[in-house]
């Protein structure tokens, strides 16, 4: 199963990744045909910083096991989907209590002013499970991979330093 | 290999197959590299003015609303915006400068050039208000560059002559209302970006109006004062018949491209090109051929007949023929990429111009006293590097076609005049009043990684066609519309609509072409844009209309730069409806996309700026367009 996993190191904050997810959730599927309709698709990832400016990391819905948010869900909207693994939400039952968005310890539930709904990452599943973030990072700071590739590539990198005798 | 995607030039696509199969990276994997591209910058919204920034306004109004500074989307994308013009008008204003610096050694004899038009320097220097009788050439070439710099050095709040002898004086009443008189263009490109620092203009309306002036400093400090001395040094364009496409070059003979804008050079890179053929024969060659790509490639064509090697989005494939033995370049439009390109065969890139040098490139460093010897120089290494061309790496596209150019006012005027001696724009007027020509479109500007190579321009011009539009052409749309067989008479036949076909075979033979009159007509480079700016000028002032009055437009379909920017916003200045087929980088400030593209450009100038990325939809808009204004004339 493929995860959405970020190398803080690459992240610029350029941004691009808030952009793509709200083109990805607009009607329009489009940039400027979504700002021109005067749309207001709201975005599933915010870039944030530190407080000392050194890390940027693009932050979504980690897809928890044992999803809080899903606990806490009222309604039955909120629910982890075992065929895919993702936490998605039927915004038909969603009465927007914001219970979910009160305990989920990463602040990536968004309430969507405009429907009265929770709003969250759901890896773009509708646009054919490939993440507009993934795909807009200039850096490839964002990466849609197996969880076991990602680390593989952590330990190449590792080793490659502590060969080399570099500081790790 | 499948090229469809990427072009719609078989000589192109066949060059694209062979970079493949060299390994030669060029501009359309670039721009694949590139994608997907930033959405803020895609809609105008990121200011790096200042060190505080760069700061960028969230579009969908969740993130910030205002840059540090305070300055909301409407403004920074109006800053942005006057910047890019600014600096398209700078690069014309230069260009210009440096033809008003060739006719002044001209005419001190300092330089090996010469008034080769005096008709057109007559012209000129009366309509600047000199008097022309008794004297020499070179005298009233004197005067008239004592003119042309006068405006670089005007230091009171009077407009540009230039700008006051060579508009329509409707036009310049309307701009003067509007405070947008340029006054001296260096002074208004120094204005301009005084205007956009950091804690200046926060009005995004006034941004819009100093817009406007640096679109009147481009056009007649730029534009027209390029095209009018160029005529005077080098001749006013003829009618001429030659070819275009890469399939001009030659395996066996020495091929050398002039490419960039200016014709200052390449004159000469022409007159020693023949100079020194039978150098060109020592070495095996059997002579020179020599090719043009972009606006020098356009200047060398309109004068000179030289045949055009490409246009812009191309210019890399023509070193991957392996056939080019020497590629000139003076300014604009040079990709950075050309060197690396040419590394990859024999051929030797040659900057010559002190603000142009490229890595990897030859430069010789071209001045005007020294043009003869620059260009044997040039011309003679070329010839050289003949020697070193691997002949099993050459394959030259088979893709040419038949094209005539050289229409500059004068010699349209000219065509016109063997049907109506006494009143010349009569037929034509005649036949735009009785709808047999519907109006005009012109079509400029580049190409654009981001439109299919040359489709807009092709598929736009001959939906317009079908329609009984005329065209008009310059620069890099020009080319495009050569390749693809639009600059012959058997175009008329096959693209245009009846009543159109009927007029352009009845100038035809009365012109003694013995066929019909190509239905797209080339004005030359982008400069010469001015061309079109006097044709439109010399058909209201016929009619007795504004020209904003008339029925015509024109058209950006694949434009890339800044200049295209700086021209476009002319064109509507000038009254004109303008359509671009790639969307500017404006749209994230909606009050002033609304402005450029609605009432209050329409209300203020006459003209606005029509964004339609659809070339159909773009041409039915245009015809609308010209149909409304014909109800409007009442015809």
């Amino acid at each position: 199963m493929n995860q959405l996993l970020v190398r803080t190191d690459k992240c610029v904050g350029c941004k691009s990744c808030e952009l793509a997810c709200s083109v990805a959730h607009s009607r329009s599927k489009n940039l400027f045909g979504a700002f021109s309709g005067g749309e207001r698709p709201v975005r599933r990832v915010t870039v944030e910083t530190n407080g000392e400016r050194s890390i940027n990391m693009p932050i979504q819905c980690r897809h928890c096991r044992e999803p809080k948010c899903v606990s806490a869900c009222m309604s039955g909207a909120m629910y982890l989907d075992p065929e895919t693994g993702l936490v998605l939400n039927r915004t038909e039952k969603c009465v927007g209590c914001w219970m979910c968005v009160m305990v989920c310890p990463y602040g990536t539930i968004v309430p969507s002013e405009e429907h009265k709904v929770a709003v969250k990452c759901d890896q773009c599943l509708s646009e054919g499970h490939h993440p507009a973030c993934v795909q807009s990072c200039p850096t490839r700071a964002l990466s849609f991979v197996p969880i076991s590739d990602f680390d593989k590539t952590v330990k190449k990198a590792f080793l490659s330093k502590f060969i080399s005798g570099e500081e790790v | 290999m499948n090229y469809e995607k990427l072009t719609i030039d078989p000589a192109a696509g066949q060059m694209l197959g062979k970079a493949r199969k060299d390994q030669v990276e060029t501009v359309w994997d670039r721009f694949e590299a590139q994608q997907p591209q930033c959405g803020f910058g895609l809609l105008g919204l990121c200011c790096r003015h200042c060190n505080q920034g760069p700061c960028r306004i969230d579009p969908f109004g969740e993130g910030p609303k205002y840059g540090i500074c305070g300055a909301d989307a409407d403004l920074i994308v109006a800053r942005n915006l006057l910047r890019q013009v600014a600096a398209g008008a700078a690069a014309h204003v230069d260009h210009a400068y440096e033809a008003i610096e060739a006719l002044k050694k001209a005419a001190e004899e300092k330089a090996p050039y010469t008034v080769k038009d005096p008709a057109k320097l007559k012209k000129v220097a009366a309509k600047l208000g000199l008097v022309t009788e008794g004297k020499n050439d070179l005298d009233l070439a004197k005067e008239v560059v004592d003119i042309a710099f006068g405006d670089f050095g005007n230091h009171t709040g009077a407009p540009m002559k230039w700008l006051t002898a060579t508009a329509p004086a409707e036009r310049v009443e309307t701009w003067e209302k509007l405070g947008v008189l340029p006054r001296n263009p260096d002074r208004e490109i120094r204005e301009a970006m005084h205007q956009t620092t950091m804690g200046m203009d926060a009005d995004p309306v006034n941004l819009i109006l100093s817009t406007v002036k640096q679109g009147l400093v481009d056009a007649y400090a730029g534009l027209h004062l390029a095209t009018d001395l160029q005529d005077i040094l080098f001749g006013t364009p003829a009618p001429v018949a030659t070819e275009a496409n890469l399939g001009v070059l030659k395996e066996d003979y020495v091929n050398i491209i002039v490419h960039g804008h200016e014709p200052m050079l390449s004159e000469k890179i022409v007159e020693w090109s023949k100079k020194l053929e039978d150098e060109a024969r020592v070495q095996g060659a059997k002579g020179i051929q020599l090719a043009g790509i972009c606006c020098t490639g356009n200047e060398t064509l309109m004068r000179q007949g030289i045949p055009i090697a490409t246009n812009f989005l191309a210019q890399e494939l023509a070193i991957i023929t392996g056939a080019v033995d020497a590629m000139v370049v003076d300014v604009q439009c040079i990709m950075p990429s050309l060197a690396r390109v040419a590394a990859c065969y024999h051929t030797k890139i040659f900057t010559t111009m002190p603000i142009v040098k490229m890595p990897g490139a030859e430069h010789v460093d071209f001045s005007l006293p020294e043009a003869d010897r620059k260009a044997e120089e040039i011309v003679r290494k070329g010839i050289e590097n003949f020697r070193r061309r691997d002949q099993s790496r050459v394959d030259i596209p088979d893709v040419k076609t038949k094209m005539l150019g050289g229409f500059s006012v004068e010699a349209i005027v000219g065509a016109l005049a063997k049907l109506d001696p006494e009143n010349p724009l009569k037929p034509l007027v005649d036949n735009i009043i009785n709808g047999n020509i519907l109006g005009a479109v012109g079509t400029v500007g580049c190409n654009n990684a981001k439109v299919v190579h040359d489709s807009f321009h092709v598929t736009m011009v001959k939906e317009l066609l079908k329609h009984n539009v005329l065209v008009v052409t310059t620069g890099c749309s020009a080319q495009a519309l050569a390749k693809a067989g639009l600059m012959v008479p058997e175009a008329t036949e096959k693209y245009a609509g009846d009543t159109l076909k009927a007029v352009l075979r009845a100038v035809g033979q009365g012109a003694g072409l013995n066929a019909p009159l190509p239905p797209v007509l080339h004005m030359g480079s982008c400069v010469d844009n001015s061309r079109i700016g006097d044709l439109l000028s010399a058909l209201a002032a016929y009619l007795n209309v504004p020209i904003k009055a008339l029925p015509v437009a024109a058209s950006a379909p694949e434009h890339q730069h800044e200049k295209a920017l700086s021209i476009g916003t002319w064109a509507v200045s000038l009254g004109l409806l303008t359509h671009l087929g790639v969307v500017p980088q404006v749209l994230g400030g909606r009050k002033v996309a609304e402005i450029l593209t609605g009432e209050t450009a329409e209300n203020l100038l006459g003209g606005r700026f029509y964004v339609e990325t659809d070339p159909v939809k773009a041409a039915h808009g245009l015809v609308n367009h010209i149909k409304a204004k014909r109800r409007a004339l009442g015809i």
